[in-house]
């Protein structure tokens, strides 16, 4: 049984969803592809310059589709392609059932077979898990919650931080 | 201890559970007795419907099978009537179990130590073992502060 108890947000690791220039600051996102707010900080980080990380944390409760929506986003990460899955998913987030997301992937020119075998496959639902049960360790209780220098900011961050986030990164 | 507070204070670790009458959704009688023999953990909130609640019983719902794994039982508590509870449970869909505090009025709630003066529970945790002592409790230092999972495992990996 893994431990769930209090524990720091986990530094950025080599499996990570990382982009954006390297140095500088690095905003790490706990993030839902189902959740509007997480699409509009989605939208507002379009374009700065910041080195994002982000993680998964889908709440199938009010979310149907959160689980689903992740475990493609991770499976098109199998095939190198997961800013272009998680960009396509945060675009169009009414369209996460099977069809749309098989229609995702073939417009990535994902291989569709392997997608679909690795979307069901234990090792990317362990892998999505694996990034919930860090949030959940690190007290996060709503999407989007993002760290900055190890501080969180739970619920939709506001243009004014992110822009402080850049200036801060500019003046490093 | 505050005047905000009305002057209560929360039941705290050592102490034995309060003896108190909540509704189950089906209108039954959860008392003290149905603590025993388990580890349950009381989850006190506001108002069915509000955005923090959703959002509370939301993510302790993705986490219940740990919850599960390590013995406890969760319940959520609230002055709502049942069947207010179970619309709201229904509509969230998740599946812990509504426990209610309408009538007398809050007096569960106010046995705990955690009822508001405007009339509505605190947002608070309370984890007890089964022998029917607390062994770990919570109070949000204001309504709007969602207390995470973490918090939870915290006391039942203790």
């Amino acid at each position: 049984m893994s431990r769930l108890g209090s524990a720091p947000v986990p530094s950025v690791g080599d499996d990570d969803h990382v982009r954006g220039p390297r140095g500088g600051l690095i905003v790490i996102e706990y993030g839902d592809f189902e959740c509007p707010h997480c699409a509009v900080l989605w939208q507002r980080l379009a374009g700065q310059r910041l080195r994002r990380v982000f993680r998964y944390f889908p709440v199938r409760s009010s979310h149907p589709r959160a689980w689903a929506a992740a475990c493609a986003a991770e499976a098109a990460a199998r095939q190198g392609r997961f800013w272009e899955m998680h960009d396509s998913l945060f675009a169009d987030p009414a369209h996460l059932e099977d069809p749309h997301l098989w229609q995702r992937a073939q417009g990535l020119g994902l291989d569709l077979e392997s997608f679909d075998a690795d979307r069901r496959g234990d090792d990317v639902r362990a892998r999505v898990r694996r990034d919930f049960e860090s949030g959940v360790r690190a007290g996060v209780v709503t999407t989007p919650t993002i760290f900055n220098a190890g501080q969180m900011y739970p619920g939709q961050a506001g243009l004014e931080l992110i822009e402080r986030f850049v200036s801060d990164r500019q003046g490093a | 201890m505050t005047a905000a507070d009305g002057g209560a204070r929360i039941v705290g670790a050592g102490e034995p559970a309060p003896e108190f009458t909540l509704r189950r959704e089906d209108g039954r009688e959860f008392t003290r007795d149905d603590l025993l023999g388990q580890m349950t953990v009381l989850v006190f909130y506001p108002f069915a419907f509000s955005p923090v609640c959703t959002d509370q019983l939301n993510l302790y719902e993705e986490m219940l099978d740990e919850f599960r794994a390590r013995g406890a039982t969760l319940y959520g508590v609230s002055c709502d009537a049942s069947y207010s509870q179970l619309a709201f449970r229904q509509q969230l869909g998740v599946s812990i179990e509504q426990l209610s505090d309408f009538e007398p009025k809050g007096a569960a709630c106010r046995a705990f130590g955690v009822y508001h003066p405007g009339g509505f529970p605190q947002r608070a945790l309370v984890v007890i073992a089964a022998d029917g002592g607390v062994k770990w409790s919570y109070q949000a230092e204001n309504p709007g502060v969602l207390p995470g999972a973490n918090l939870i495992f915290d006391a039942l990996e203790q």
